[in-house]
């Protein structure tokens, strides 16, 4: 069974938030999904700076099986981007609710994240698949 | 309904990853694919390829049924042991399959060929057969387990006997023993050093648990498909098939055209192609920044365009490589396409890894 916190937010695409307290919020990909992915080889991240909307396709997972694009799940400024991950996309695989995190957004609409799931909610989802 | 390997309950033992390889359960990875890779690049990995099929044919034509069967000619193999890798074609120079032929005499050889084709080779072999003296026996009840790298033979020698290890002693590259209970072979599909190892389906577990003691790591589907594409080995199914000829596929090099009088099927449609110079040719395509070129891309050359039968991140050279048929007019560069964009590639030989080292 995939490890999913509970004190995280999540799209049905596989992404999780996390709620920084300061009106931003980290982005990366559940376990279930790099499970998925496999061996992570690039990471091509948005820039800081970029204005995403929620639902838009602003980064790529690269992995030794297939590119998958990465979802934002709240709309947003990118305010910062994990650039370890150029070097070490592994994190990704190894620690993806740490070391692995993606990108961080400061929500423009904060009642964007009602519309993701909980812990439970997302279990419930890979279930179905 | 899948089937499985002997070997089935020590991938799970193993933390395997298993998934449905054309109706066998097998490991796609233990884990992780790129460590996997690397242990056989650098120490020594093995794989279970039990899955393949072994057919052993014999009888009084043997040597004349295989020179009509396949393109390349096994009335060059004089010694004992010695193997050839070669396709099966059709009448209209496609390839059915690839396979190696081991020779022991001229009425006694063991071909070893795809999982995947096993039903149509089977039934290519037994028809052509009928005008041969020739049993064709399939061996389901070995397995064989391929130990692979630079210290694949090494640890592989401290769990073989005494009398196995002088069997194996100073064996050159592409050769067979029979070594008491234990076929080896100095084959592989990595491009590194090492064996391939034929036991019987009663054996094949301890053997397994023996190498895994000495040191051997395992490795899955996944690894043994970015190995095999480091080192420029065509895969069946992906890289050619019976629309494509020996010749666009980088099978040159396994057609015996001499002697001219040795009518093998397919030999009048890719002796006409060789003389028009008609066909595609396999090529390396090397992507040095960012992103994987995958199977199936469009690949846009000068004059024309090509794809992509295979691509992959390659673990060795921290950037992705791929396998792609073009035209002949290719020249040293190329674009593919991906996800939407085209990309600047170098064309390369179709070989990028061997023994541990880039040969780019």
């Amino acid at each position: 069974m995939s490890n999913i916190p509970s004190e995280l937010k999540y799209a049905t695409s596989h992404e999780w938030v996390r709620a920084e307290g300061d009106g931003t919020y980290t982005v990366g990909i559940t376990e279930h999904a790099q499970e998925l992915l496999g061996d992570m080889v690039f990471v091509d991240l948005p820039d800081v700076g970029d204005e995403v909307d929620a639902g838009e396709d602003c980064a790529v997972a690269e992995s030794v099986k297939a590119a998958s694009d990465i979802y934002a799940p709240i709309g947003g400024e990118i305010v910062a981007i994990n650039e370890e991950l150029e070097d070490s996309p592994e994190s990704v695989n190894n620690d993806p609710y740490g070391d692995g995190w993606l990108f961080r957004v400061k929500a423009s609409d904060e009642s964007e994240l009602e519309n993701l799931l909980d812990a439970e909610g997302y279990e419930a989802n890979i279930d179905e698949d | 309904m899948t089937s499985k390997t002997v070997l089935h309950a020590k991938h799970l033992e193993a933390g395997a990853k298993m998934v449905d390889f054309h109706g066998w359960e097998m490991p796609i990875n233990y884990g992780s694919q790129i460590e996997e890779h690397n242990a056989v690049r650098e120490d020594a990995g093995m794989f279970d390829v039990s899955h393949m099929t072994i057919v052993d044919v014999k009888g009084a034509d043997a040597q004349a049924f295989l020179r009509k069967l396949v393109a390349n000619d096994v009335a060059k193999l004089k010694v004992a042991g010695k193997a050839l890798y070669t396709g099966m074609l059709n009448e209209q120079g496609g390839v059915i399959d690839d396979l190696i032929i081991y020779f022991f005499t001229e009425t006694e050889y063991r071909l070893v060929v795809n999982s995947a084709t096993r039903e149509k080779d089977l039934a290519h072999m037994n028809a052509v057969a009928t005008d041969f003296d020739v049993a064709i026996t399939e061996r389901p009840e070995y397995a064989m387990i391929a130990v692979q790298g630079p210290n694949a033979k090494a640890k592989t020698a401290t769990i073989l006997s005494d009398a196995q290890n002088a069997a194996v002693e100073g064996m050159k590259p592409f050769f067979g023993v029979q070594a008491e209970e234990l076929f080896i072979a100095t084959t592989g599909y990595t491009g590194e050093d090492g064996y391939e190892i034929v036991v019987h389906n009663d054996d094949a577990a301890q053997l397994w648990q023996k190498l895994l003691d000495a040191g051997v790591r395992p490795a899955g589907l996944g690894a043994r498909d970015t190995l095999r594409l480091e080192a420029g080995m065509n895969l069946y199914g992906s890289d050619m098939d019976e629309s494509v000829s020996p010749l666009a596929a980088n099978m040159a090099w396994t057609i015996a055209w001499e002697p001219a009088e040795r009518d093998f099927i397919g030999r009048k449609v890719i002796e006409q192609q060789r003389a028009d110079k008609s066909t595609d040719k396999l090529v390396g395509l090397v992507l040095e920044s960012k992103g994987v070129l995958r199977g199936g891309s469009k690949v846009i050359v000068e004059g024309g365009e090509g794809v992509i039968t295979s691509g992959t991140f390659s673990p060795t050279l921290g950037f992705s490589v791929a396998l792609a048929r073009v035209p002949r007019s290719t020249g040293d560069t190329a674009q593919v396409e991906m996800r939407k964009k085209l990309v600047d590639v170098k064309v390369v030989k179709p070989c990028f890894v061997r023994n541990g080292k880039s040969v780019l």
